[in-house]
């Protein structure tokens, strides 16, 4: 069936795309500013950050358990082959998504030194780890995993960690921790946000360096993601929108326009997501064994009449977590105040 | 060990620690609601006090249930490829539901909920609260949708065969009111709302015992014991309900609760007892024919047995479904027990001054936690050997991907890390009850609590 002349199973690839970007964009900026943490030293200025995404982390992470149950529900058989196949990796950012949790909730609780020093390590080293898991699952999603034709994995789980995947891993995190420096620039004043100036400058140049790098290795090595691309030139529009949306994050960055900086760094993100789906569709997960074994948005989607009602599900639900997501960050605009509820 | 146990007490595990965050959150944001109105409606300081300090507790217990439900979201696909490639068309759709008609809204208002206080108005507040709850409760209705649908599967019909089977949905209303979805819900909510009632019933009780905050916690006393009569006795309706759907369609798991072996014979109801599954009988205390009565308004007719299913049929640990279906029903009744005798001493003016009872309210949190948790149980493994029930075994559910190492791998990882969860938030909660509310003038801030407020604002 179609709506509006595209297929039920192409509008659920562009949906579950448009959610997991919407998770990278926001719970993007909160794993980038716990990433940051130790390089703040004093406990005020932890408090600060901590207290920055206080109020909206919670509400960012909500994008990956829809993108889950989106998964679920439109592609049961890539949800299945997928995490089965990425068994560790996946209990990793699980692990990940707990110690960061409680990481957050915990660390006020106790006025001890070694306490609070300990969840800060914990909070830091789970939420780099949840920015790098992301980028490796994605790089072996580029790769292809060794699927068989019965659509299950049968690689061990020490091939996820290959040169590709770990190259995105540390480019994800780069990114995030980009991200995170530059909405946390906006929430902070005098000296912290004279701090994060110099931060956010250093994580563009280290993203920089990283997107490159990238791009490159996956030009030489994994051509196939630029195939689309090279048969239709008038797609080049979109590296060439990425290459300037970066270079306007540095242009709003020298000229301290923190909030279109970061609009700028949301959209490479979008772009980033909009390269990789473009080179993908219509496979949802490649198979490195052959490509009859990939996992595509037809042979892996649930039946017509489940796409349709989680589609009028979507078109229903979406505009109302938009409403109260914009209505969360409109309350808690401008810069962090501690009081007697903050973390 | 074999990958299927060693996924089963995976699973087992990380949903039982999961269960006592959930329903504590549904009950006390049920109570918050309450004394937030209140608030609103009197304008007394102590509501405002009073919705404060418990927020605090919410926050704690909401963040370890977000947590571990995340968990959870990722484990039907890690563990059980090939039950997610079964089902994934309805309970994927459940799953999706749930995460954003109900997961969004109330971690969309927690932020508000916990540091909007200074930042909104108090109706904007109350109604952020009100949310949370609402949020709280939608997201039992899909869960308990999706799972009561693995218990009376409706509305669907299977398509392929052998591995690539799956179930298609026909009727989307048909899956979402399955013949056991009102009962079951109605049940797990009332459920949770008494974990709420009685974690507040026990800490005012607890301080009232100490002699701390008296007017605050009689006022917080009050409130939570109406929410546990009231609930506690709708309980029981529902609870009845919901064995006489188990009744008619699922015999197996209610022959396996009262321990019932004979073919299509008169059954009796166990007040306690022990189930000899050698023997296929069971030694223990029970009222003639009271299962008959209860299933089918008779006490001399006939129930369906154990004996009428195939041995391969039919769940295997009989005596724990027995046991922890019994516990469930004691801590039910004890907690109505309860509940009417803190009623009667209340209408007699008497309630405070019984410090025994309150020293038997301070344990008393302990019961709903035990009733859901057993309840939980029986009602999972009563319908063994299927995962989607006469549909899809257990055994075949499995991911084919995943090996015995794994799986004791992420199961070591999530004992040990569970574990040092669960005792840094007894650790927390119970500092933040001992601290109790905060006041300006509270003077049983001890000068370490005092020093501590300071450091940490």
């Amino acid at each position: 069936m179609t709506f509006l002349g595209i297929d039920y199973q192409t509008w659920w690839f562009l949906l579950i795309g448009a959610v997991f970007t919407g998770y990278i964009i926001l719970d993007g900026f909160d794993l980038g500013a716990g990433a940051l943490h130790l390089f703040f030293v004093k406990e005020q200025s932890r408090r600060i950050v901590l207290n920055a995404i206080g109020p909206v982390w919670d509400g960012n992470e909500v994008w990956i358990v829809i993108g889950g149950g989106a998964l679920f529900a439109g592609f049961p058989v890539v949800y299945a082959t997928m995490l089965s196949a990425f068994y560790v990796p996946f209990m990793l950012f699980l692990l990940g998504i707990i110690f960061r949790a409680i990481s957050i909730e915990f660390r006020s609780k106790e006025p001890m030194f070694w306490w609070r020093r300990m969840w800060d390590i914990c909070y830091t080293c789970s939420s780099a780890l949840i920015a790098f898991l992301l980028g490796l699952i994605l790089g072996n999603v580029i790769e292809g995993i060794n699927v068989g034709p019965d659509h299950v994995f049968h690689g061990s789980f020490l091939d996820f960690f290959n040169m590709y995947a770990i190259l995105m891993g540390i480019t994800t995190l780069a990114l995030l921790m980009m991200h995170g420096a530059i909405y946390l620039v906006m929430k902070t004043e005098d000296r912290l946000y004279a701090k994060l100036t110099i931060l956010v400058r250093d994580t563009t140049i280290f993203f920089v360096i990283m997107i490159l790098l990238t791009s490159f290795y996956t030009l030489l090595y994994e051509p196939h993601m630029a195939k689309v691309i090279r048969s239709f030139p008038e797609l080049f529009v979109i590296p060439v929108m990425m290459v300037l949306a970066i270079a306007n994050i540095t242009r709003q960055i020298t000229k301290r326009k923190y909030i279109y900086a970061f609009v700028s760094s949301a959209v490479t993100i979008s772009l980033l997501m909009i390269l990789v789906a473009i080179e993908l569709y219509p496979n949802m997960l490649l198979s490195s064994q052959s490509p009859a074994n990939h996992l595509t948005i037809y042979n892996s989607s649930s039946s017509e009449k489940t796409l349709g009602i989680m589609l009028t599900f979507a078109a229903i639900g979406v505009p109302l977590v938009v409403g109260y997501t914009t209505f969360v960050f409109m309350t808690f605009k401008g810069k962090v105040k501690l009081d007697e509820m903050s973390y | 060990m074999n990958v299927e146990i060693l996924a089963r007490v995976q699973f087992a595990f990380t949903i039982a620690f999961h269960y006592i965050y959930p329903p504590l959150s549904i009950g006390l944001g049920l109570i918050m609601v309450i004394m937030e109105a209140m608030y609103l409606r009197t304008g007394k300081k102590l509501y405002e006090q009073m919705t404060k300090f418990f927020v605090r507790i919410f926050a704690l217990i909401f963040g370890i249930g977000v947590a571990t439900g995340i968990v959870m979201e990722f484990e039907f696909g890690t563990n059980w490829a090939v039950y997610s490639k079964y089902v994934g068309d309805v309970f994927g759709s459940a799953l999706a539901a749930e995460g954003i008609f109900a997961f969004a809204l109330e971690s969309g208002f927690l932020g508000v909920l916990l540091f909007g206080w200074n930042k909104v108005r108090p109706w904007v507040h109350f109604l952020a609260t009100l949310m949370v709850t609402v949020g709280s409760m939608f997201s039992a209705v899909w869960i308990v949708v999706a799972n009561s649908w693995q218990q009376t599967p409706a509305g669907f019909h299977i398509v392929g065969t052998g591995l690539n089977a799956r179930a298609q949905i026909t009727d989307f209303w048909a899956m979402v009111f399955n013949p056991s979805s009102v009962q079951r819900l109605t049940h797990v909510w009332l459920g949770a709302f008494l974990s709420g009632a009685f974690l507040v019933l026990s800490i005012s009780a607890y301080y009232l015992v100490k002699r701390r905050h008296l007017e605050f916690s009689k006022a917080a006393f009050k409130i939570s014991l109406v929410v546990a009569t009231v609930c506690s006795l709708l309980q029981l309706v529902a609870g009845h309900e919901s064995a006489k759907v188990v009744a008619e369609y699922q015999p197996a798991k209610l022959a396996a609760l009262e321990g019932h072996y004979p073919k299509d014979s008169v059954a009796d109801m166990y007040l306690f007892g022990y189930v000899d599954q050698n023997k296929q009988q069971v030694k223990g205390v029970a009222i003639p024919g009271g299962l008959s009565f209860l299933t089918k308004g008779d006490f001399k007719k006939p129930v369906t047995g154990l004996n009428n299913f195939k041995p391969e049929d039919r769940p295997k640990a009989v005596n724990f479904v027995f046991q922890t279906y019994h516990l469930m029903v004691a801590c039910g009744m004890l907690m109505i027990g309860l509940s009417l005798l803190g009623c009667y001493l209340w209408w007699r003016g008497k309630l405070f001054e019984q410090r025994w009872l309150m020293r038997i309210f301070a344990f008393s949190v302990l019961l709903p936690q035990i009733a859901n948790q057993v309840g939980w149980y029986s009602a999972e493994v009563g319908r063994q050997p299927w995962v989607v029930y006469g549909l899809l075994r257990t055994s075949k559910a499995l991911s084919q991907a995943v090996t015995a190492g794994e799986i004791v791998f992420s199961l070591i990882l999530f004992s040990w890390v569970y574990l040092v969860l669960f005792v840094l938030f007894i650790y927390i909660l119970n500092k933040k009850i001992k601290h109790g509310p905060y006041d300006e003038e509270n003077l049983d801030h001890s000068p370490r609590h005092i020093e501590m407020v300071d450091a940490l604002s």
